[in-house]
């Protein structure tokens, strides 16, 4: 292994290639100059100019959710580090690996006030899975590989590495450590055998049984959703998932009950309370699922898979926990299912689905259709519709276009679905969507959108002319903060308090003063032709679909109530939300 | 969740740590930003090389929550291991204090006759205080503070509380 001698800057672009980095999101600063010098002078590793450092973020989470791999985002001191602080809050509540390089004023100049100083490892280290300061040149190799380790093992999560830009500067050894074994951090991802035949054995015996499917699926890699779907297969065991962990089972299994939680179906809620056994893989029983919690299925005995320790009885208390990854996990459970020969009790099984037709018999997700005002709804099916043969990838924005995209796109793969789940970050899709559209040159990439969360990073629609993108933005138009609006239809008698956007760009002519296409929709008869064109033009397409303004969310569990009482339409609107409901957020 | 009606526990954990800038600020990050509590906590390098300090934390809290604080400690990347002392058998508990008593005659006299009692050392005198030394368990100091109060009691350093579990194994074996 060669030990010569390189600058800081050299280093990093040097263990960023030995880690098979191929790609770079970023924006320059005087903190990092060093390392855009040495970026400029190679060519192996692309850099992506993004508009803001948020969005560098954001499209280092959509590159790595829809590919599996690390994203990197660079960025330099001060107010570059605190603009991604957003970015690595986010990937942190929704277990995305990420490495941010962070440029830092000169090691000697720290703690000084210095221009652009921020106290970024101070900063950062409760919305990061763990970062580092790096204070001597020799150090750097070490350090970015034992960063790439910790976003990408265990539960994955954001890593920042502060570079002081003197380390940048000064020279030092580099040797590539290959394979890390660290001192401290060794997740465990088998499971515990003997839990896991515990776990098949409370399987075989239930008779109203549920798989709650999460995002730690997708994570484990697709080689656990198919274990996922074998899983499912072998037993013919109801299975329902979070929002991270769409596309895990395909959307039209007959097994599927759809999404769960606030707005999910009513079939999937229902059967997660009155089920007797539960199997958690890969989700952590959070707020937006269970619901008020001491009414979360009060009868059931609950298994929860989970790589992460402190998410098993975090929230809801378990019968059994079992920590490890998803897929090893579900390997271990199919095996022994085999191995015991175990079968459903049939009986109970056939009783139970006639209990869940029931429900879905409700059609939970109908809406009233409108000949003259394009429903959201209507637009989301004609999308997916139209779309689902090319598989595209798929990012939302926040809000009620979120929850519908939800429902009413039917994903059938993972790693396709790209949305801010844990923290609910508008300005979320189009910069994950043009990571994701890097990462997959040639295939469809939507950002379905709100007209107010795309404002949020509409500046990065200039980085996906930049780099030849033609990410599509796909605006549900409805003026409001749609579901801001609603909360104030459910808790606030209708008093609609800024949840209105006044002065709205026209989206068509702001397309094209970016150097994208924009398409505009007003009429349901409008709408296949838009999409049809919007999909034939190869460049960043901005489509304004004006929808319905004041359709709300179903179903819906209001904040504070079980996750069984469902608001299945605006009907059911009447009562006002509980005083211990409205301190909830 | 914590549950108001749930019982509150006191709990000694001990976490051994790499010995890297940084590292309590992560572990009391941990606590305040998840709202658990802190009793006591101590810190200190303890192997030859410096390499690895141990943490000792006095904590309270419900059974579910003080699970979560062993978990989410476990969690943290540089944590080698995190020991729950009051749950895993016998240790022993110390802390030490400085105590500082001002006065004369009767009060001076009945001070350092407390202290003999409770076996604290004077470390300093002037004519008219002195600083005494304590170790013992927690409770111990506190009721010699206590009686301290109205003998002159100036002010009060306590080191927090450092544990060990009982036996010849170690937290890291
Ligand atoms: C950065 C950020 N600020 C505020 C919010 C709170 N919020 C949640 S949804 C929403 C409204 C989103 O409106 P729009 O993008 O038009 O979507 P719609 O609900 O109308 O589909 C707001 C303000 C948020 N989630 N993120
Ligand atoms: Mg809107």
């Amino acid at each position: 292994m060669s030990s010569e001698q390189m600058s800081g800057a050299e280093i990093v672009i040097k263990a960023l290639q030995d880690l098979g980095v191929d790609v770079v999101f970023g924006y320059p600063g005087g903190a990092v100059l060093p390392i855009y010098d040495a970026l400029f002078q190679q060519n192996r590793i692309r850099h992506i100019l993004v508009r803001h450092e948020q969005a560098a973020l954001h499209a280092a989470e959509g590159y790595a959710r829809s590919t599996g791999k690390p994203g990197v985002a660079l960025v330099t001191s001060g107010p570059g580090a605190t603009n991604a602080v957003t970015g690595l809050t986010d990937a942190l509540m929704d277990s995305i690996p990420v490495v941010c390089l962070t440029g830092q004023v000169a090691t000697h100049l720290i703690g000084n006030d210095a221009f652009q100083e921020a106290d970024t490892v101070g900063i950062t280290r409760p919305c990061t899975k763990h970062n580092y300061l790096v204070k001597s040149t020799d150090d750097l190799g070490r350090v970015l590989h034992e960063a790439f380790y910790i976003a990408t093992n265990g539960r994955p999560g954001p890593v920042v590495v502060d570079l002081p830009k003197d380390i940048q500067v000064a020279r030092g050894v580099y040797r590539n450590p290959g394979k890390v074994r660290h001192r401290s951090y060794q997740p465990q991802v088998k499971g515990d055998l003997a839990l896991i035949k515990k776990a098949a054995e409370m399987l075989a015996e239930a008779k109203r049984p549920i798989i709650y499917s999460g995002g730690g699926v997708i994570n484990a890699g697709p080689a656990a959703s198919q274990l996922l779907r074998e899983l499912v297969r072998l037993t013919g065991y109801p299975v329902t998932s979070t929002l991270m962990g769409l596309g895990a089972v395909p959307a039209h299994d007959p097994h599927f009950l759809g999404m769960l939680g606030m707005h999910g179906t009513y079939e999937a809620n229902n059967a997660m309370h009155d089920c007797d056994v539960m199997l958690c893989v890969g989700a952590r029983f959070d707020d937006r699922v269970t619901g008020r919690l001491d009414a979360f299925s009060p009868g059931s005995k609950k298994i929860h898979i989970d790589i992460d320790r402190s998410s098993i009885n975090k929230n809801v208390r378990v019968d059994l926990g079992i920590v490890g990854d998803a897929a090893h996990v579900l390997e271990d459970l199919i095996k022994v299912w085999k191995a015991k020969a175990y079968r459903p009790d049939e009986k109970a099984l056939e009783r139970w689905w006639k209990q869940i037709d029931e429900w879905r018999a409700r059609d939970c997700l109908k809406y009233k259709p409108d000949d003259k005002v394009i429903m959201p709804q209507y637009a989301l099916q004609r999308l997916y519709a139209l779309t689902k043969d090319r598989r595209p990838y798929i990012s939302t924005e926040v809000g009620q276009h979120q929850m519908w995209a939800a429902q009413f796109y039917g994903f059938d793969q993972p790693n396709h679905w790209l949305t801010s789940g844990g923290l609910g970050t508008m300005g979320y899709g189009l910069p994950a969507a043009i990571g994701a559209q890097i990462a997959h040159p040639d295939d469809l990439v939507i950002d379905i959108a709100g007209e107010a969360s795309i404002l949020m990073n509409i500046q990065e629609m200039s980085t996906a002319v930049q780099h030849h993108l033609p990410v599509k933005v796909f605006i549900l138009n409805n003026q409001y903060m749609g579901m801001v609006r609603q909360w104030q239809d459910l808790s606030y008698g209708s008093r609609y308090a800024e949840s209105y956007t006044a002065a709205l760009p026209d989206f068509v002519a702001l397309a094209e003063a970016f150097g994208g296409a924009g398409l505009r929709a007003t009429r349901p008869d409008e709408v296949d032709d838009v999409i049809k064109e919007m999909m034939a033009i190869d460049k960043p397409v901005i489509v304004d679909c004006q929808v319905a303004k004041l359709e709300n969310c179903f179903p819906m569990v209001p904040s504070g109530a079980a996750h069984n009482e469902m608001l299945l339409g605006p009907e059911d609107m009447g009562e006002e939300t509980s005083e211990a409901g409205k301190a909830l957020v | 969740m914590s549950d108001q009606r749930e019982e509150i526990f006191q709990h000694t954990i001990s976490v051994i740590v790499d010995n890297e800038a940084g590292v309590l600020a992560r572990v009391i990050g941990l606590f305040s930003g998840r709202g658990y509590n802190i009793d006591s906590l101590t810190v200190a390098a303890v192997a030859d090389n410096d390499s690895t300090s141990r943490i000792t934390i006095v904590t309270s809290g419900t059974k579910m929550v003080i699970e979560q604080i062993k978990a989410q400690l476990e969690r943290l990347v540089p944590v080698h291991v995190v020991g729950d002392l009051t749950l895993e058998g016998p240790a022993v508990e110390r802390e030490l204090a400085l105590i500082k008593v001002s006065g004369v005659g009767e009060a001076r006299v009945e001070s350092l006759r407390l202290a003999d009692a409770f076996r604290a050392r004077v470390v300093d005198s002037t004519s008219t205080s002195f600083i005494f030394e304590l170790t013992g368990k927690s409770t111990k100091i506190s009721a010699f503070i206590d009686l301290m109060q109205e003998l002159g009691l100036v002010e009060v350093a306590r080191t927090g509380v450092v544990a060990l579990s009982r036996g010849k194994t170690g937290l890291e074996q």
